[in-house]
C-alpha cells in the first residue's frame, strides 16, 4: 500500500518536484515490502540520500537508512536506486532523469530495517580470503626496514585497493542472486588485490582458499559488479587476471 | 524460510537482461542457448534412438523435421549453437585474462576497462553471426 506525502518547505524557483519511493519492510513485523511514497522537491544537485534525509526530517523519522561521510568514502550508503545497486550519496536525483525515484535495499544482503542491510557475510567473506601482506618477516624485523616497490608493482594492484566494502557489486552479481555459497566479487577482486602485489608471500594460500565450487569458477564474466563499482575497482578484471594465473594463461 | 532472509535477487534478477548493459544480455543469452542445446541434445538422441526401430521407424520421425515446424526449430538450433559457440570464445578468452584490460589508477567516470570495446564487439558479432547463419539456414531449408 502506498501512501502519498508531500513537503513544501524546500520549493525554490530552481527546484524541481520528483516523487520519492521508499521500500519499508521490517523482518519482525512485517510479511512483504510496501512502499510509500513521498513528493519532494530536488535541485539539479540534490543526491538521493539527501532526498531520503529530507523525508526523514520533515516526515517520517522511521525510514532506517544507513549513511555516514556522504562523499563515497565510507560505503554506507549503499542502496538499489531506480533497479539498480547505487550509492545513495553518489547518485544525483537529476542523474536518474525520471520523475519517480524508487529506493530499495541492496539485493543479496539479509535486510535489518527498510533500506539498511547486513553486511556480515560480506565481511566475512572478505576476510576469508585474508586481506593482508603475508610474509615470515616484517618492516620492523627485516635489514632494509621497509618493502620497497617499484611503480610499476604498485600499478598492478592500486585499483583494487580503491574497494570501499559498499556491497554494490555482490548486490549487482548474478551468481550472487542464486548461489548463498558464493565467495562474491568483492572478495575475489580482494584476493587479486594481495596475490598481485609484490610484497605480499601468501599467494598459494590465498588460491587455495577460492579454488572450490563456490569460489572463484563461479563467476561467468557478466560484469555487472564492474558497472556498478563506484571507486572504479573493476572486479570483473581482477577475477578474469587471477582466474587467467590459475589455468595457466598468465605468469 | 523467509524470503527477506537473505532478500536475493533469485533466478528473476539473474536472468533480467535489462540494466546492466549488453554484457549482462550476453550472459543471458549464454544461459538460454546453452539450456536450448542441452535440450536439443536429449531430443537428438531421442530422435537418433529411432533407427532401433528400423527404416520405416528411422524415416517416419525424420519426416518430423521436414515440416515447418521441424524447420523452424532446427533454425532456433543453429542460432543458439553459432551464438553460444563464438560467445563462449569470448567467454573463455576472459577468463583467461585476455582482452580484459590492465590494472591501473582508475579516473572518474570510472569506466570499467574489462567491459571494453574489444568483447563488446565480441558480443555484437556472435548475435550477428547467429542471425545470418538462420537466415542461411532458413534460405536452405524453406528454399527446399
Amino acid at each position: 500500500m502506498a501512501q502519498s506525502y508531500e513537503i513544501d518547505e524546500k520549493k525554490s524557483l530552481t527546484s524541481k518536484v520528483v516523487t520519492l519511493r521508499i521500500a519499508r519492510f521490517n523482518p519482525e513485523k512485517d510479511s512483504d515490502t510496501k512502499f510509500m511514497e513521498f513528493i519532494v522537491n530536488v535541485e539539479k544537485w540534490t543526491t538521493v540520500l539527501e532526498a531520503i534525509l529530507d523525508v526523514k526530517q520533515h516526515f517520517d523519522h522511521s525510514v532506517a537508512v544507513r549513511y555516514s561521510c556522504r562523499q563515497a568514502t565510507c560505503g554506507s550508503c549503499g542502496m538499489v536506486i531506480n533497479g539498480k545497486p547505487r550509492l545513495a550519496c553518489f547518485t544525483k536525483v537529476s542523474e536518474l532523469q525520471s520523475e519517480v525515484v524508487t529506493v530499495e535495499p541492496m539485493h543479496n544482503f539479509p535486510i535489518i530495517r527498510d533500506l539498511t542491510v547486513r553486511f556480515d557475510r560480506l565481511f566475512n567473506t572478505h576476510h576469508k580470503v585474508k586481506p593482508y601482506l603475508i610474509r615470515d618477516d616484517s618492516e620492523i624485523t627485516s635489514n632494509t626496514k621497509e618493502f620497497l616497490q617499484s611503480p610499476e608493482e604498485l600499478e598492478q594492484f592500486i585499483q583494487f585497493s580503491n574497494c570501499i566494502k559498499c556491497g554494490l557489486c555482490n548486490s549487482a552479481c548474478p551468481t550472487m542472486a542464486t548461489d548463498s555459497s558464493f565467495v562474491g566479487p568483492q572478495a575475489l577482486a580482494q584476493a587479486y588485490r594481495y596475490v598481485a602485489d609484490s610484497r605480499d608471500k601468501g599467494k598459494d594460500t590465498r588460491l587455495k582458499i577460492i579454488d572450490e565450487s563456490h569460489g572463484i569458477w563461479r563467476c561467468h564474466f557478466a560484469g555487472s559488479c564492474s558497472q556498478v563499482c563506484p571507486k572504479g575497482v573493476d572486479p570483473a578484471m581482477g577475477i578474469q587476471l587471477l582466474r587467467g594465473y590459475m589455468l595457466g594463461f598468465r605468469s | 524460510m523467509n524470503p527477506h532472509d537473505e532478500h536475493k535477487e533469485g533466478i528473476g534478477g539473474m536472468a533480467n537482461p535489462g540494466r546492466y548493459g549488453i554484457e549482462r544480455v550476453a550472459y543471458w543469452l549464454m544461459r538460454l542457448t546453452g539450456l536450448g542445446l542441452l535440450g536439443y541434445f536429449v531430443a537428438h538422441i531421442y530422435e537418433t534412438s529411432n533407427i532401433l526401430k528400423g527404416r520405416v521407424g528411422w524415416e517416419e520421425f525424420l519426416a518430423l523435421t521436414q515440416t515447418t515446424e521441424g524447420h523452424i526449430f532446427m533454425t532456433l538450433v543453429i542460432g543458439m549453437c553459432v551464438f553460444h559457440t563464438v560467445n563462449g570464445i569470448r567467454v573463455m578468452l576472459g577468463h583467461g585474462g585476455v582482452g580484459v584490460g590492465k590494472p591501473a589508477r582508475p579516473d572518474y567516470p570510472y569506466l570499467p576497462a574489462s567491459q571494453n570495446a574489444r568483447h563488446k564487439m565480441g558480443i555484437y558479432s556472435a548475435i550477428v553471426l547467429a542471425a545470418v547463419a538462420m537466415m542461411y539456414g532458413m534460405a536452405v531449408m524453406f528454399g527446399e
